[in-house]
């Protein structure tokens, strides 16, 4: 089956999950979904970018943050305060690849990382603000077009569109010359940059590309749970999010959303069976990474490929 | 008499629907409780207590309260706050839990508050989140174990009465449990005519508190400490490296000294007071039967975690009998659990119309006994509400606890 | 008056006991190149170790010994076996040691339970030091004498013997070095060991300060992460300067600037890899 087929297939699965699923599995997928943008875009700077960011829950966290202030402080209306969010998080990115780019290879990773512990101590500490360990609640969930989005099922719809259409520009953005331009920078800095390009102005674009899309996923994020917590701008949950990217399958498209889902299963359903299930999810990302370096999707479809090789 | 066939079958026939009819149905399908708490991470140790408790409760009577079976579903939330309303959502949407014992930490709470309210989950809680029956009363939410200042209250009156203190220093998790405690401790405190002269606030999970003890002000009679977990002993740990053992009092909050932080504990920990609503101590029936049964199945003392559990466990039996075992009716429940008055191993508890829970709080010092280190009572404060000795409205009319309020007036750098 | 004097030598204590857990780590990042975030879980197993080696041998020193020892077979046999297997890819080697460190994590919470348990400090140190009017942990003070002593014994291991001469030729140019003739591979695999080590053993003797508990490896971590970067990669000089400049910010830094607390560490190294990436006395740029 080639893989318009297999996308067919999927998407009617997904469509139709609601109908054959309890309200429980269908949240459990909202999440995955959620998750799965935030793998995405840490996939548009990891796989295609090659540069490794441990700090992109700071820009689901700033988003999440600033929605939820808007709607408790000012009473904004949810499709102001939407864009106003994904702005001010964008406008951040741009700020914080500038200092981040100023180094590469591990430096950046710890500039990434420091920039997000800067922003995480701060939710915990201006208290005023943010309510600190308290965390935001009482938030409510958009109703675009009047549709009500409380219900597990329409979020869930909802939810699958924005993804949808995530994925779908993502993809568009890697196929364009620019992510030509980018994974050129990734595997060649040097030689791209004798050809002429602005290797620098290409890294800061998708990095603040890849922090638009990481504020899209803190929308949900905030929109689903209905409250945010200072833990979800934490290191765990930017490792975590590199940990899907990578055990997915950096640079591919279905990679980061197979390793999502891998380590949301892991982390919310697998746990309720296994008590170890940390220890597990260490196991399974040693056995992946020695066994599958390029991750688990190159990694399966090689050994589809080899084995369809070896039928013929 | 024949009986013909037809007739048998209408027998038979009227009996099966008979089974069927809704209050059958509901006598002889099981109560199914679920319990979210912590099993990794920080806070584990109190969660796997939590569970032990509960566990052991059920056991005792057969795993049945009120005439019905009871079944058991856990959720380990990690003490992450967005983890514990998906495991709460798994509890009812895929155990179809009738009724929630948990959750553990204070931000689990408040995250899982709008759910609550969305399913009307029935919940007794062991976290503390003050204002969940305070100025924002969830009404499906209860509390069996104590808001954050709820035996704070009682703690700055014994300071500043029975030991005379009248300059206090003030020392905290930087959490939610931590500010609200400390900020109970102060009001009672200043308002009987003492002085907070120092309030400190570090991080939660700080790995040495050697700078904080440097900063210490020894010219203070006491020094409260607000600390949750283990961190109340390697405060104190440290405390007595620096030579501060002897140059100033020291008195615990609720969590600061438990049973399960005193195990590992030595001669330090000798003479030092806390206020808790429990202590392993505690010498009335229901208690006299829990300690040892605990101790001989942990082999440690059971402490402020698995004596909640094992309180609510208590609570629910009481009200189950109360209405009859028809946890089908979340309104009569509710409404039960606030006119019940039951004997725990806390002791006598009701609840005010908040849903919090009003019970005796206890001053507890630390002793030798037996060999182990344990929480003797040396004074009991009766009947103790979240409100301590204000009215409740008046309470609520002033802002809610937080880290600056109120507002430390009297603090010397 | 006596508030700076306890808050410098409460900072000493720490930028000793620091210089322990990011000498490993800047030796291993030096020469190898790998970020070992497992290292932060080796200190913690160290100290889990620690405790119960004690219970058999109730000498401090001598558990330091074997529990650094111990540590350093199980980084052997973690660099031989799966490290090796990763040569050249870089990444994924990083990655391997972040999974690793999850399960050491949670094997020490199966093993050790979730409470954090006291290492007890040796009977001839437990006696605060008074000076002028008030007391210190002599035990604190001890930490700053072993720190200097490790330093001491790697610049020497470093300087005035062939092993040493070997990893700084790694270290500075791994090619030529496998083109002299330096077994490259043993040394990878010695140097990761004695990383190990430092880790383990630091673990046990910051036992009595910190005790060991679940989140240890996790609160240490960053803290290597943030002396090697500033101080620079490969060298340790660098190590022990920003050991004891991030001992004195942190201390300081909380003591001052309270509600910065969780800031204080980071701003520093934020400017210096923005505008020296190779750090203080790095030989590159990580």
């Amino acid at each position: 089956m080639n893989r318009a087929a297999w996308l067919a297939v999927l998407g009617a699965a997904l469509v139709a999950l609601p109908w054959v699923a309890g309200e429980f599995y269908v949240n459990l997928t909202s999440q995955i979904l959620i998750a799965a943008i935030f793998a995405a875009s840490i996939n548009l700077l990891l796989g295609y970018g090659g540069l490794p960011t441990l700090g992109h829950a700071a820009y689901v966290g700033v988003a999440a943050y600033v929605a939820a202030l808007l709607y408790l402080k000012v009473g904004l209306a949810h499709w102001l305060s939407a864009p106003i969010a994904l702005l001010g998080t964008t406008l951040m990115a741009g700020a914080f690849g500038w200092i981040a780019l100023r180094a590469t290879g591990l430096g950046f990773l710890m500039l990434t990382l420091a920039l997000s512990q800067v922003l995480w101590g701060t939710a915990y500490r201006w208290v005023s603000m943010t309510d600190g360990d308290n965390g935001l609640r009482g938030l409510t969930r958009p109703a675009p077009f009047g549709i009500s989005l409380d219900g597990a099922t329409a979020f869930y719809y909802f939810a699958l569109a924005v993804t949808v259409v995530s994925i779908w520009l993502m993809a568009k953005f890697v196929a364009s010359p620019f992510g030509a331009a980018l994974q050129g920078t990734r595997d060649q800095p040097r030689r791209m940059s004798a050809l002429g390009h602005n290797v620098g102005l290409i890294r800061w674009l998708t990095f603040v590309y890849a922090g638009f899309w990481g504020a899209v996923s803190g929308l949900l994020f905030v929109y689903y749970h209905k409250y945010i917590h200072p833990v979800s701008l934490s290191l765990t949950n930017s490792a975590e999010g590199l940990l899907a990217v990578i055990a997915g399958g950096p640079g591919t498209l279905a990679g980061p959303v197979v390793g999502a889902t891998i380590v949301m299963l892991l982390k919310n359903y697998v746990s309720t069976y296994i008590e170890r299930w940390n220890m597990l999810l260490g196991f399974v990302f040693v056995l992946i990474i020695v066994f599958m370096p390029a991750g688990l999707v190159p990694g399966v479809q090689r050994w589809w490929a080899a084995w369809r090789a070896r039928r013929t | 008499m024949t009986i013909n066939r037809r007739k048998f079958l209408q027998g038979v026939g009227a009996g099966v629907a008979a089974l069927h009819a809704p209050w059958v149905r509901a006598q002889a399908e099981p109560i199914r409780i679920g319990l979210l708490t912590v099993k990794s991470g920080p806070l584990a140790s109190g969660g796997l207590d939590m569970e032990r408790a509960l566990v052991m409760y059920l056991r005792e009577r057969n795993y049945t309260l009120a005439g019905r079976k009871c079944t058991l579903s856990v959720g380990d939330s990690a003490g992450v706050p967005a983890q514990a309303r998906t495991k709460l959502q798994e509890l009812v949407e895929r155990d179809r839990i009738q009724i929630l014992i948990g959750p553990l930490a204070t931000a689990e709470a408040l995250a899982s508050d709008d759910y609550i309210r969305q399913e009307k989950v029935l919940t007794l809680s062991v976290a503390a989140a003050d204002d969940m029956t305070q100025r924002k009363p969830n009404p499906w939410f209860t509390r069996g174990t104590s808001t954050a200042s709820q035996c704070a209250h009682p703690m700055a009156d014994y300071c500043y009465k029975q030991l005379k203190y009248r300059r206090m220093v003030v020392i905290a998790d930087d959490i939610a449990y931590g500010h609200e405690m400390v900020a109970g401790f102060q009001r009672v405190f200043e308002e009987e005519g003492g002085k907070i002269v120092q309030k400190t606030f570090p991080p939660l999970t700080v790995p040495d508190y050697g700078t904080y003890l440097a900063q210490l002000s020894t010219k203070a009679d006491a020094i409260y400490l607000g600390f949750a977990g283990s961190n109340g002993f390697r405060y104190l740990r440290q405390f007595n490296e620096y030579g501060l053992r002897g140059k100033i009092a020291a008195v615990g909050g609720m969590t600061a000294l438990d049973e399960a932080v005193l195990r590992n504990m030595g001669d330090e920990a000798l003479g030092i007071l806390t206020a808790c609503w429990y202590s392993a101590e505690l010498d009335n029936p229901q208690n006299k039967k829990f300690a040892p049964a605990f101790r001989a199945e942990a082999k440690y003392d059971p402490g402020f975690y698995a004596a909640a559990t094992y309180t609510e466990a208590a609570v629910l039996e009481a009200t189950l009998n109360a209405i009859g075992g028809k946890i089908e009716d979340k309104e009569a429940f509710m409404k039960a659990v606030r006119s019940i008055k039951v004997d725990t191993v806390r002791g006598p508890v009701q609840f005010d119309q908040y849903g919090n829970i009003v019970g005796n709080v206890y001053i507890r010092k630390v002793e030798r006994k037996e060999g182990r280190l344990v929480n003797t009572v040396i004074y009991t404060y009766p009947n103790v509400s979240q409100f301590w000795t204000y009215k409740p409205d008046e309470y609520l009319k002033a802002p809610p606890y937080t880290r600056d309020y109120p507002p430390a007036k009297n603090l010397e750098s | 008056m006596q508030f700076w004097v306890i808050q410098t030598l409460n900072s000493l204590a720490l930028g000793g006991l620091l210089f322990l857990l990011s000498s490993g780590f800047s030796l291993i990042f030096g020469l190898m190149r790998i970020a070992n975030l497992t290292h932060g879980a080796l200190f913690m197993l160290g100290a889990y170790l620690g405790v119960s080696i004690l219970k058999f041998v109730p000498n401090l020193w001598i558990a330091a010994l074997l529990g650094g020892l111990a540590v350093a077979v199980l980084g052997g046999l973690l660099e031989r076996f799966l490290l090796r297997k990763l040569a050249g890819n870089v990444l994924g080697q990083v990655l391997v040691t972040l999974g690793i460190a999850f399960i050491i994590a949670d094997a020490c919470l199966v093993i050790w339970g979730g409470d954090p348990i006291p290492v007890p400090t040796p009977p001839a140190l437990q006696q605060p030091l008074r000076v002028w009017g008030f007391a210190f942990p002599s035990y604190r003070l001890a930490i700053v004498g072993i720190a200097f002593a490790a330093a001491l014994g790697l610049y020497l291991l470093m300087e005035r013997t062939r092993l040493g001469a070997m990893i700084r030729a790694g270290v500075d140019d791994m090619q030529m070095a496998r083109a002299v003739g330096i077994p490259v591979s043993k040394l990878f695999t010695i140097v990761f060991c004695l990383g190990a080590a430092l880790a383990g053993a630091g673990g046990i003797l910051g036992g009595p300060m910190l005790s060991a508990y679940p989140g240890l490896d996790a609160d240490m971590l960053p803290l290597a992460l943030i002396i090697v970067m500033l101080g620079g990669v490969g060298s340790l000089v660098g190590a022990f300067v920003g050991s004891f400049i991030i001992g004195f910010i942190y201390t300081f830094g909380v003591a001052l600037l309270p509600d910065l607390a969780y800031v204080i560490l980071f701003l520093p190294m934020i400017f210096v890899i923005a505008f020296r990436p190779r750090g203080l006395f790095g030989r590159f740029a990580a």
